[in-house]
């Protein structure tokens, strides 16, 4: 119970793009920023996989970038949540039923939380965090 | 032989210094969002990190040596322990000083440099080992002035224990400010502190732009928190040895709780500011920062305290 505690109050996140258009990713980039300031939940961008918590994924799944995504998944210590950022990462947005396409993330990974969008605004993403961690 | 384990596990030691490094590392966070005009994490954050990782599954990648592995954190964590505990104890009771305690203390400091060396050498990540090297660089360049540094107010008072230095500073006034050679050291060594603590612009081993955290990068669960507490608490124990040899020590009677707790967090501040207001520098950059200026700067100052300055 404690350790659930913990992990409500401190949730390291790690920003994983596959193929998707930057958009997300700058937007992601946003909610870092003084304006919204997510440290204040105790919520930190990690560089290594195997520091963080939660994946932010952004863009729907290339065939390059598929194997790496598993890997990168494999690599991260449990608990792990996913939460899929932006259309693409949803539905595979205008990209849907491209010949190098494998899919929206569901299909690949365990998704717990979905932010819609084009790119979804900071608030969105605040938001999704927040449904994940009353959902936990 | 049970006071003595006290001291280690408590009150100057372990628990002690953890506590009092996680509210450092709070007051580090919450100074650089006040900069970048953040609101910033709330007081519990660091505490709350903490059992977070240790709630997290340990990963040992195949590639890594298991032992070294997981056993450098513990390495750090015990070094960083023992100076802490050294220093409080000679500053509570400088009675109990030994002959060349500092000589030990210098060595302990290195501890958690080496624990960092060594685990990021046994990760099998080429980032991490990239890492290592970079630290193993950084200590290189400044241990030579940090060493000269903190020997120079030692030579002023011609005495190498850390009681002596103390009750001189009792009886005489802080060092920094009573004699030339000890303030040109105390620049010396404030910055040397600055990348003993590894932070910016000596962020070079873990620069997470670039080499995302360095060494730690396979580090997960709870030997990234013990890395991560071991850090917090050179946050809180370096500046107490500068302290100790620069600023008057540390005393617990009466109004000079405060001005002790005053001392330290002006100096925990400036470091603040000095991580916040600098970019990175580039390791050879460093090494010759260290080498070419700030080593002739320590020997001037040792040389000042040998003509008795």
């Amino acid at each position: 119970m404690s350790k659930l505690w913990a992990l409500k109050k401190s949730i390291w996140v790690f920003h994983l793009c596959s193929g998707s258009c930057n958009n997300c990713d700058i937007e992601i980039l946003d909610c870092l920023t003084p304006k919204f300031d997510l440290e204040r939940f105790g919520i930190i961008l990690t560089g290594s996989i195997r520091h963080a918590d939660v994946i932010l994924a952004s863009g729907a799944i290339t065939r390059k970038a598929l194997p790496r995504i598993k890997r990168v998944y494999e690599q991260m210590p449990s608990p792990k949540i996913v939460i899929a950022i932006g259309g693409c990462a949803c539905s595979c947005g205008i990209f849907a039923g491209s010949y190098n396409i494998v899919g929206p993330f569901d299909k690949v990974l365990p998704v717990t939380a979905y932010v819609p969008g084009c790119p979804p605004k900071p608030e969105a993403m605040i938001d999704g965090v927040v449904k994940v961690i009353n959902s936990l | 032989m049970l006071a003595n384990i006290f001291y280690f596990i408590v009150f100057p030691g372990f628990l002690f210094t953890a506590v009092i490094g996680l509210l450092a590392s709070w007051v580090d966070r919450k100074v650089t969002a006040r900069i970048q005009w953040r609101v910033g994490p709330p007081w519990y954050q660091n505490f709350v990190d903490f059992f977070k990782l240790l709630g997290k599954e340990t990963i040992v990648p195949k590639a890594a040596k298991k032992t070294g592995f997981l056993l450098a954190p513990l390495i750090g964590l015990i070094g960083v322990t023992l100076v802490s505990l050294i220093l409080w104890r000679m500053n509570l009771e400088p009675n109990i000083s030994f002959m060349g305690d500092v000589i030990v203390l210098i060595y302990l400091c290195m501890l958690p440099s080496l624990a960092i060396i060594i685990g990021g050498s046994a990760s099998g990540n080429p980032l991490a080992a990239l890492g290592a090297s970079r630290e193993m660089k950084l200590v290189l360049a400044d241990e030579l002035p940090f060493i000269i540094a903190i020997f120079t107010p030692l030579v002023r008072i011609a005495s190498i224990r850390i009681g002596s230095i103390v009750l001189y500073q009792q009886a005489n006034g802080m060092m920094l400010t009573h004699h030339l050679s000890s303030f040109i050291a105390f620049i010396v060594a404030f910055l040397c502190m600055q990348a003993k603590l590894t932070l910016a612009p000596f962020d070079i081993p873990e620069a997470e732009q670039e080499i995302m955290a360095g060494p730690f990068i396979e580090y997960s669960g709870p030997p990234l928190a013990i890395f991560k507490l071991t850090r917090s608490m050179m946050l809180f124990t370096m500046p107490v040895f500068l302290i100790t040899m620069f600023l008057g020590g540390l005393r617990f009677e009466g109004w000079s709780i405060l001005w002790s707790i005053v001392k330290y967090l002006l100096i925990l501040v400036l470091i603040i500011l000095v991580k916040n207001t600098n970019p990175r520098l580039r390791i050879d950059q460093s090494l010759r920062f260290f080498w070419l200026r700030l080593f002739p700067l320590a020997l001037i100052g040792f040389v000042l305290a040998l003509l008795g300055l």
